[in-house]
């Protein structure tokens, strides 16, 4: 078998999509872990001073790299997948089944597709002004200085950006989304890798619907206690 | 237990062959037996059909005791009908009331083409199995049992994974009409063993090749597979079927 082959058989392509998926768990841990600084209530220093560092050392630049790689294959894949396993049956049925699997689990690609939407938005909100900002008319962030280093405010633009409660209830939905993807997404990834030990299943399993859980909410928690003025 | 007989409405899938399109009949059987079995029912409903000069359903089946793998309707919107590890010919009719209504479908997946009305075209897994599904070795000639030592709960395993019998309702059940729980109940049942080991990198490698071939869709894990099975093979065997791949693409020369 050569690597082509072992990655574009129908178990290769799912091979892709859960090492990707894998991979972006581990990143939304980092994503999660960085963006938690904001509740130092220290007006936002600690946060700026993490965003300043993934915005300008050579190491998270690199990574970065990886991340919109990894992100692109997950999303790409999917999709070819999904076209691809819907083509197989040209003749539907009359009356569908489905008692035997949960709902969350047949919709990976509508969960994606809504997950993917709010990407696009959220980059808009942050990445560009704080990567491209100044540049060809994209808005530039406002900075403050630190020990003479002068750092985006990335904590005031949350601040700014919260303060619309559509966008608030927009974050909200999307980790929602984000919560039901990883229900399936955390266990199946690690059984597409080939992992059946009975234990290491059920570890994975509630490990799985407790990330879903834990990670979405935390994320979920921050737009809104901007909102909410929860956090100065 | 008392005795009951119902009247029913039964929505069939009618197709001439392969070629032409098929559509839903609506049939009428009446004084069904609570006691017997779904394909008796259907059995009924055929000689009612030549009786008065119609065309019998055709449907497949042959041992009638749930160990061929040959019956396969898809009823009420699930594989084998609503009982749990149950295949259509041991559903009985006391799983209806009087007056219902039942859909019966084919199996529905391009690798399946409708052959006639109910019955569809399964050799695809005969294929995957011809693609590796068996010891090919010498073995020499049958030794004593006992000389290969086996512990207990793998040859369980193995067994619960030879339990398939290769019937299709994993596919009819997949949103994906994915055939990897047969697929994966296969290679398990020999990877677990001894007898299996010499061949088992080729063996996976040459039967996800002839799956794909066939047209089968790449599993997401749902577990629809699993819940359909009369057999209750586990969806399991599928993450094991994964790492068999991956170790025989990483190692293989």
């Amino acid at each position: 078998m050569t690597f082509k082959q072992m990655f574009t058989s129908s178990v290769g392509k799912k091979l892709v999509m859960g090492f990707t998926g894998i991979f972006l768990i581990l990143f939304l841990i980092v994503h999660a872990g960085l963006n938690a600084t904001i509740f130092a209530n220290d007006g936002g220093l600690m946060f700026n001073k993490a965003g300043h560092f993934m915005g300008s050392n050579a190491v998270p630049r690199i990574l970065e790299i990886g991340l919109f790689l990894g992100i692109f294959l997950h999303i790409y894949q999917g999709y070819l997948l999904t076209l691809e396993n819907k083509s197989k049956r040209a003749v539907g049925y009359a009356v569908s089944y489905d008692k035997g699997s949960k709902w969350y689990s047949r919709s990976m690609a509508i969960l994606g597709t809504l997950i993917l939407l709010f990407l696009i938005a959220h980059i808009y909100h942050f990445w560009t002004p704080s990567r491209l900002g100044g540049m060809a008319g994209i808005k530039a962030l406002v900075e403050v200085e630190h020990n003479g280093v002068r750092l985006h405010n990335l904590y005031a633009e949350m601040d700014l950006v919260f303060t619309n409660p559509y966008i608030v209830v927009l974050y909200v939905l999307a980790c929602g989304s984000l919560g039901y993807h990883l229900a399936h997404g955390f266990q199946s990834a690690f059984k597409t890798i080939g992992v059946h030990n009975k234990k290491y299943h059920a570890m994975l399993t509630s490990l799985g619907y407790g990330f879903a859980i834990f990670i979405p909410m935390l994320f979920a928690i921050m737009p809104i206690s901007f909102y909410f003025d929860w956090i100065k | 237990m008392s005795h009951t007989t119902m009247n029913l409405n039964l929505k069939v899938w009618r197709q001439k062959n392969t070629k032409t399109a098929g559509a839903f009949e609506m049939y009428r059987v009446e004084n069904i037996s609570d006691e017997m079995s779904f394909l008796e029912m259907m059995d009924i409903l055929n000689e009612q059909l030549i009786t008065t000069g119609g065309e019998p359903v055709a449907f497949d089946h042959d041992c009638r005791e749930g160990i061929c793998g040959m019956c396969s309707m898809y009823i009420n919107g699930k594989p084998h009908g609503p009982w749990q590890a149950n295949t259509t010919c041991q559903l009985h009719m006391r799983a209806f009331k009087d007056n219902d209504t039942i859909v019966i479908e084919p199996w529905r997946a391009n690798a399946f083409p409708v052959i006639k009305d109910l019955t569809v075209d399964r050799s695809a897994f005969d294929r995957i199995i011809q693609a590796g599904g068996y010891v090919s070795v010498n073995t020499g000639n049958a030794v004593d049992g006992n000389s290969l030592p086996i512990e207990k709960s793998k040859a369980d395993e193995a067994f619960a994974a030879a339990m398939c019998i290769g019937c299709g309702a994993c596919v009819a059940a997949c949103k994906n009409s994915s055939a990897m729980l047969f697929l994966s109940a296969k290679v398990s049942h020999l990877a677990l063993l001894p007898q299996g080991g010499p061949e088992r990198k080729t063996r996976v490698t040459n039967m996800v090749a002839q799956l794909d071939k066939e047209g089968f869709g790449a599993c997401t894990n749902t577990g629809a597979c699993e819940a359909a099975c009369p057999k209750e093979i586990s969806i399991a065997n599928i993450a094991r079927l994964n790492k068999e791949y991956i170790v025989a693409g990483l190692t293989s020369e």
